[in-house]
């Protein structure tokens, strides 16, 4: 172990496939991700124009619609930005720049906590507005997806945060640094494609 | 071995604290096995108490309401406490003695897997002291939603089966990686003992098939607690989306659950027969084409919902399709024996009883996948004829075969052949007995879930034959017990490799050591012990190279405690839920920065 180089899994992991168990791991667990995610998604798109009562998330019948559709959109630009920044946080991490990584991971979760503020203000103004999970199948669809969604950005947040936290210690991240990000930003990357989905399939597809 | 700073003492590999800790896939299937069959007598003494209050006309013994309950809770217990973690105590013990693996890919995950089904099991179960689930194991609303049942019993349901949900993905999450990454030198895949194959191929249908019924168990929570309308039609909701959510899962699970019987025959008979497994890539190739056909036919389960006429054709044409890998694997089996110079020992009786119980269990599966015959037999006994069938007659059958192949390998001791043979006749004649019946019960008329029934119906002769015969399978049980007890008993004699077997599990001793093998074996052939027998290579001698093990750890145990607490507090006061996550956090941190060199 102790001859291991940075950003290589240590010898005594050789597996049958080449790819290291933990990141076998992940791979499958997203794997699962997808279905969970598609079944949400999917019950959405059974649901999508069936509220019985408004608000509505489109304009309709003269009403206008509840979604804020450049507020979202700036959302959306900023979780993608993260996905950037969490590229050059796993090219430091594998190549031993310290600095770069612990700036790039630094930017990622606090561009993964802007989404999340985002986040919360669309939630209390759709409240404001009279839109509760209660109030129709649009609410019960559209809170139950997005804010699973939103739980996991604030998982990833703990990952990296976490990550971070480690490599102030004397040892860093150890010798497996570069794996340890890159296989947080599988996690990452995951999660900002759903958003990408989701957002087409809510925002961007009128009713 | 030497124990390395920030780790816990290993020299300890005995006492409670021993088992609490322990990371070593053997000791976990062992766990596994003893808590199954713990649920399984459970599971079984609720099968007994419907039994008696159904052997004769208007009976007294239990009102509706707990007949309800118990019903309910005897499905939930032996598909997710007994026969699902049954298949899970093989494939624990038996996955990397196979493949030729010292341990499982992560054995931390595993015994975190462990402790979490432990956990969503007692949960469930303790439903008894307030309300338990009383609206099927399939849990339809409207009935299961807050206006017809409002008691805690729902929320049990939706509580347990995330948390055993969340057990089982973690365990199947391993073993996929465990069986692809870790195989010994030489082991290919078309190598691979059936019975990983088909551990391989569960793990991907519980990967895939457990997310769409964690989605549904939410929307049910979220309906009955927060407000939404997910399956209320009047607000824009569907009750109908329920039940595809949960036949989605449902269906891939009934091979969740029969597979690893499949595969414990597939490794029994050969044996037995003196005879290498006929068609042995048809058996394979049939496994994994039954488990991809099973994404396409869930909704043969709600034929009776109207869906018209194009859906009911495709999902019946491809539930019909299915016979056909399932009937190339019995056909295989049968190949199996022919020819072979077979020995009848118990753990053989069980795999040939497996194979006439699964396959009447089978047809009358077909009979259902036409869907004018299934609005005849839905909610009729015969549908309960049939699940017994394939799942005590199939899983149960080939997991007591396996039982009986397998205690020397588990335990270093026999069971006795004597009483096992006395517990398979008893138990075959039991099970026929009980379930049989029912074929003719249901075409009567009597429609299942029902707490009793009348006089002039003239159901009472073939329930009161059915509950007799539950009475000798409970019998055949406390013989099974009775060996068990005996055999625990009696000095470890069993050698390497008692039943002449062909698979690497039989090469190292009997119980094995903790490390597995001394030597990772190479694997030459299919069927590597009779290839290196019957080619004269002698097993390489040991090296004495320092063998590395994972210590043991505390914090699976301290994790699963925290997941079990997000539960009850969602069942209670939602300052538990928050309570488990600070310790789900804690322990994630701890487990990161735990040495395990
Ligand atoms: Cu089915």
């Amino acid at each position: 172990m102790a001859h291991a180089t940075a950003g290589h899994a240590p010898a005594h992991h050789r597996t049958n496939t080449g790819t290291d168990n933990r990141k076998l791991l992940m791979w499958f667990f997203l794997g699962s991700e997808c279905l969970f995610f598609g079944s949400l998604i999917a019950t959405y798109l059974i649901f999508k124009g069936d509220s019985v009562v408004g608000p509505f998330p489109h304009d309709h019948a003269g009403e206008k619609g509840i979604l804020d559709i450049p507020v979202t959109s700036t959302s959306t630009f900023v979780l993608l930005m993260s996905s950037v920044t969490m590229v050059l946080a796993v090219y430091g991490a594998q190549h031993g720049l310290q600095k770069m990584m612990k700036l790039s991971l630094l930017a990622t979760i606090l561009l993964g906590i802007t989404f999340l503020g985002f986040q919360t203000y669309e939630f209390r103004t759709f409240g404001h507005e009279g839109l509760n999970l209660g109030t129709n199948i649009f609410g019960a669809t559209f809170f139950v997806m997005t804010g699973f969604h939103g739980t996991h950005v604030g998982v990833g947040v703990i990952y990296l945060s976490s990550l971070l936290l480690a490599s102030f210690r004397r040892s860093g991240l150890g010798p497996e640094a570069g794996f340890h990000v890159e296989t947080a930003g599988l996690y990452w990357h995951f999660v900002d494609i759903v958003w990408i989905v989701i957002f087409t399939v809510v925002y961007l597809i009128p009713t | 071995m030497a124990t390395v700073a920030g780790t816990l003492a290993r020299p300890a590999n005995v006492g409670v604290w021993s088992w609490i800790t322990t990371v070593d896939h053997k000791r976990i299937g062992v766990l596994y096995g003893i808590t199954a069959f713990t649920f399984l007598l459970w599971g079984g003494i609720q099968a007994l108490l419907i039994r008696t209050q159904l052997a004769v006309p208007n009976g007294t013994v239990i009102d509706a309401e707990r007949f309800n309950q118990l019903f309910t809770m005897h499905a939930l217990t032996m598909i997710f406490l007994a026969v699902m973690p049954l298949g899970a105590a093989f494939f624990n013990f038996l996955t990397p003695l196979m493949i030729g693996a010292r341990d499982v890919a992560f054995p931390r995950l595993n015994a975190l897997s462990y402790w979490v089904y432990l956990g969503g099991g007692l949960i469930l179960t303790s439903s008894f002291f307030w309300d338990a689930p009383s609206a099927g194991w399939f849990n339809y609303v409207p009935l299961s939603g807050q206006t017809y049942t409002s008691d805690l019993g729902i929320d049990f349901y939706v509580v347990g089966l995330l948390t055993l949900g969340t057990s089982s993905l973690m365990a199947a999450l391993n073993f996929t990686v465990t069986i692809i990454n870790m195989r010994a030198p030489g082991l290919t895949m078309m190598r691979l003992p059936v019975f990983v194959w088909m551990t391989l191929i569960i793990s991907f249908l519980l990967v895939l098939a457990l997310p769409p019924l964690t989605v549904g168990l939410i929307q049910l929570l979220f309906d009955r607690n927060f407000d939404t309308h997910f399956f209320v039609p009047e607000a824009g909701g569907d009750p109908i989306l329920w039940q595809h959510l949960f036949w989605v899962f449902g269906h891939p699970e009934v091979y969740i659950l029969i597979l690893p019987a499949m595969g414990i025959v597939s490794e029994v008979l050969p044996v037995f027969a003196r005879k290498p497994l006929f068609g042995y890539p048809a058996v394979v190739f049939a496994g994994v084409a039954i488990a991809f056909l099973g994404w396409a036919v869930w909704s043969h389960h709600m034929f009776t919902t109207g869906m018209g006429t194009v859906p009911r054709t495709v999902f019946a044409t491809n539930t019909m399709i299915i016979a056909v890998p399932t009937g190339i694997k019995i056909f295989n089996w049968i190949g199996t024996l022919y020819g072979g110079s077979i020995r009848f020992t118990t753990a053989m009786l069980f795999s040939i009883a497996f194979i006439v119980t699964f396959t009447i269990g089978g047809i009358s599966g077909v009979m259902h996948a036409s869907p004018p015959i299934d609005g005849q037999h839905q909610d009729s006994y015969f549908v309960v004829a049939h699940i017994h069938y394939v799942l005590f007659g199939g899983a149960v059958m080939g997991i007591f075969s396996g039982i009986y192949f397998w205690f020397p390998k588990m335990t270093g001791r026999f069971l006795s052949e004597g009483l096992g043979k006395l517990h398979f006749w008893l138990m075959f004649i039991g099970m026929n007995m009980t379930f049989f019946p029912m074929h003719f019960l249901g075409l009567a008329g009597m429609p299942r879930r029902i707490y009793t029934y009348d006089q002039g119906l003239d159901w009472g002769f073939w329930n009161m034959f059915a509950t007799i015969g539950s009475y000798v399978i409970g019998i055949s049980i406390i013989v099974f017990v009775i060996n068990f007890f005996r055999s625990m008993r009696q000095p470890k004699t069993a050698p390497n490799n008692p039943w002449d077997a062909a698979t690497l599990e039989w090469a190292t001793t009997s119980p094995p050591p903790e490390h597995d093998f001394d030597v990772v074996p190479t694997v030459r052939a299919r069927d590597p012990l009779w290839y290196d027998r019957d080619h004269g290579i002698e097993a390489p001698e040991p090296t004495g190279e320092h063998i590395h093990m994972p210590p043991p750890s505390y914090y699976p145990i301290l994790m699963a405690s925290g997941v079990a607490l997000l539960g009850i507090g969602v069942l209670s006061h939602l300052a538990l839920t928050a309570l488990g996550a600070v310790v789900i956090i804690y322990s994630i941190w701890g487990w990161a920065l735990e040495p395990t060199d």
